[in-house]
């Protein structure tokens, strides 16, 4: 009887839904774009994945909370020698909220590399590295790099006694690289001493050159792990993506979905071949 | 469900006039505002909103149910082919012939060529002189300017000061340095001094003397261009020390102990006019003997914790103009 009253909708709440499909509808008519996010969240994963499996969108939050307060604390961080320091006392001490924002960002830095080696360590222990992902393993180790550096250009940008002497140690220590190592520094610095130049083009590089590359990483990165499918746990029993198959998995911990089922790469032997 | 299901068919609104309507009703009260706003702007307001409401009632009437008049694709005329039946695409004759055996740049791979080269000529010309932009400034025109560190009278013989001076006057605090010097008295006839930098040589931190150093007698000329140099008599009588890593110098800079790879630098100098002028720094493999008799094993200036001598100085064969 519920059911049945459930079924038989009022004509205004017919109304009312194709009202909000609509905008909707005409979304994905033109661009596709609602079909590729359902795509993209509602994806098979293992039956068994956990926890462990959350380290990765941690980290990628983590990313996020770093890009919307560095925009935010852009808009009143001022890159030169005279103004650096007072700029960051005055968005820390007189702004409304800036304590907060500025928390966020300098302790989420920390978060942010902490979650990196964690979600590492995971995929390592888990041995998710494996056939077919090793190419994501690779760009996650360039990701970790890329964000190292992240955390090096911006250490110098308080330019306090610690930001100034720290920077000193990083970029004579790049110095003492092989070869090349004197002329990194020389670009690291602008020129042979640190000034205005380094502030500057440290900054530049904090907030838009390396940003832009973390984007252009983890992109490529959630696509293989979209084309690719999650992988299960060790312990698993389960195979992701059985149901997609004929025959029953012969190899508990392929785990792939899907996508790579679908391309035909289990059926021609997958990696139990 | 209501929901309309397009499939393939192109959704697109009937034909309708109320949109007009509503542009003209913006326009007449955008032209009143000019004109006449008490009489033109509410005139062209009614015309705006009469005709929105109906064009939302027109653009809604499949929701609400009401018929909606069918749009008849155009269609164009189907002409009566006198050509024979089509030839399925695997048989007969290729719509575009095959390559001869001689022609060897059909023109589709021209096409392809010409576009992948003119496009990566573009993006070098664009490219090229931005990464030259971002790399190259940094290698010209550096260097290190003269200091004038004042009459040689305030470096009295024999005694160590601490002196702090500006690099680059107009750039500030950032270029503040600091050099240990003594006056070592003449040397045949002519002035002597050591001058050590406090650069440390194992990653760049700033050397401290190893003794007391008499803040209270310190002492401050004032230079041309907003020069200010700072003068503070030390005793530096266990060397130097660096509070980073516990690199341990000597006097004289030699390396003690800790991770540094060399001595101390050090500054050239010169004396005009009874000033003392400081010039360019130097580095400094090791300094045999003290004083103005100093055997000082002297280098082209080299980063902090690059070897300038030894199996080592082969990592480091080339550094940027300084």
């Amino acid at each position: 009887m519920a059911t049945a009253a459930r079924n038989k909708k009022s004509a205004r709440r017919r109304q009312l839904e194709a009202a909000i499909n609509y905008p909707i509808d005409w979304l994905e008519e033109r661009s596709g774009l609602v079909g590729a996010l359902k795509y993209f969240l509602f994806r098979k994963v293992p039956g068994d994945t956990g926890w462990w499996h959350t380290l990765g969108s941690a980290t990628l939050t983590a990313f996020l909370v770093q890009a919307l307060t560095g925009v935010i604390l852009a808009m009143y961080y001022k890159p030169d020698p005279q103004n650096a320091y007072q700029s960051i006392q005055h968005i820390t001490n007189d702004l409304t909220l800036g304590w907060l924002v500025r928390g966020m960002h300098k302790w989420g830095a920390s978060v942010f590399i902490i979650l990196m080696f964690f979600h590492m360590a995971r995929v390592f222990l888990f041995g998710a590295y494996k056939y077919p992902r090793e190419l994501n393993w690779i760009i996650g180790v360039t990701l970790l790099a890329v964000g190292m550096l992240e955390g090096f250009t911006g250490y110098l940008l308080p330019w306090d006694q610690t930001a100034y002497w720290a920077t000193v140690v990083g970029i004579n220590l790049n110095g003492t690289a092989p070869f090349l190592g004197p002329f990194l520094a020389d670009f690291l610095r602008g020129g042979s001493e640190i000034g205005g130049e380094t502030l500057a083009r440290f900054y530049s590089m904090h907030m838009l050159l390396i940003p832009g590359l973390i984007f252009a990483l983890i992109g490529l990165h959630l696509y293989l792990v979209i084309r690719l499918g999650v992988s299960s746990p060790p312990w698993s029993h389960e195979a992701a993506g059985s149901d997609y198959d004929d025959e029953p998995a012969t190899n508990g911990r392929s785990g792939l979905t899907q996508p790579a089922a679908r391309s035909g790469w289990r059926r021609n032997g997958g990696d139990s071949a | 469900m209501t929901e309309p299901q397009h499939g393939d068919r192109p959704h697109s609104p009937g034909p309708s006039l109320y949109p007009i309507g509503f542009a003209a009703g913006i326009a007449c009260i955008l032209v009143g505002l000019i004109i006449n706003p008490m009489v033109i702007v509410p005139i062209g307001a009614l015309i705006a909103i009469i005709c929105g409401f109906l064009w939302a009632r027109d653009a809604t009437k499949e929701f609400r149910g009401e018929p909606v008049a069918a749009i008849e694709p155009e269609r164009g005329q189907v002409r009566e082919s006198t050509a024979a039946a089509a030839i399925p695409a695997d048989q007969g004759e290729a719509a575009m012939t095959e390559p001869q055996a001689g022609e060897r740049f059909p023109r589709s791979r021209f096409l392809e060529g010409a576009t992948l080269g003119l496009g990566g000529v573009i993006g070098g010309l664009v490219t090229v002189p931005a990464i030259g932009f971002m790399i190259v400034p940094a290698f010209r025109g550096q260097g290190y300017p003269t200091v004038d560190l004042g009459p040689l009278e305030n470096f009295t013989e024999g005694k160590w000061f601490v002196t702090k001076f500006f690099m680059n006057p107009e750039a500030g605090e950032v270029s503040h340095r600091t050099a240990y010097i003594r006056n070592n008295g003449l040397l045949n006839g002519k002035p002597s001094f050591t001058i050590i930098s406090n650069r440390c040589a194992h990653l760049g931190c700033p050397v401290q003397p190893n003794g007391p150093v008499q803040d209270n007698q310190s002492k401050e000329i004032d230079g041309k261009k907003g020069q200010r140099v700072t003068m503070i008599p030390a005793i530096p009588a266990g060397g130097y020390g660096c509070p980073c890593h516990g690199g341990q110098y000597d006097v004289e800079g030699n390396r003690v102990s800790g991770p540094p790879v060399r001595a101390l630098d050090r500054y050239d100098f010169a004396v005009v006019d009874g000033h003392l002028h400081l010039g360019k720094p130097y580095s400094v493999s090791h300094v045999k003997g003290e004083g103005k008799d100093a055997l000082i094993y002297k280098y082209k200036l080299a980063g902090p914790g690059q070897h300038v001598d030894g199996l080592e100085q082969l990592l480091y064969p080339l550094q940027p103009p300084h």
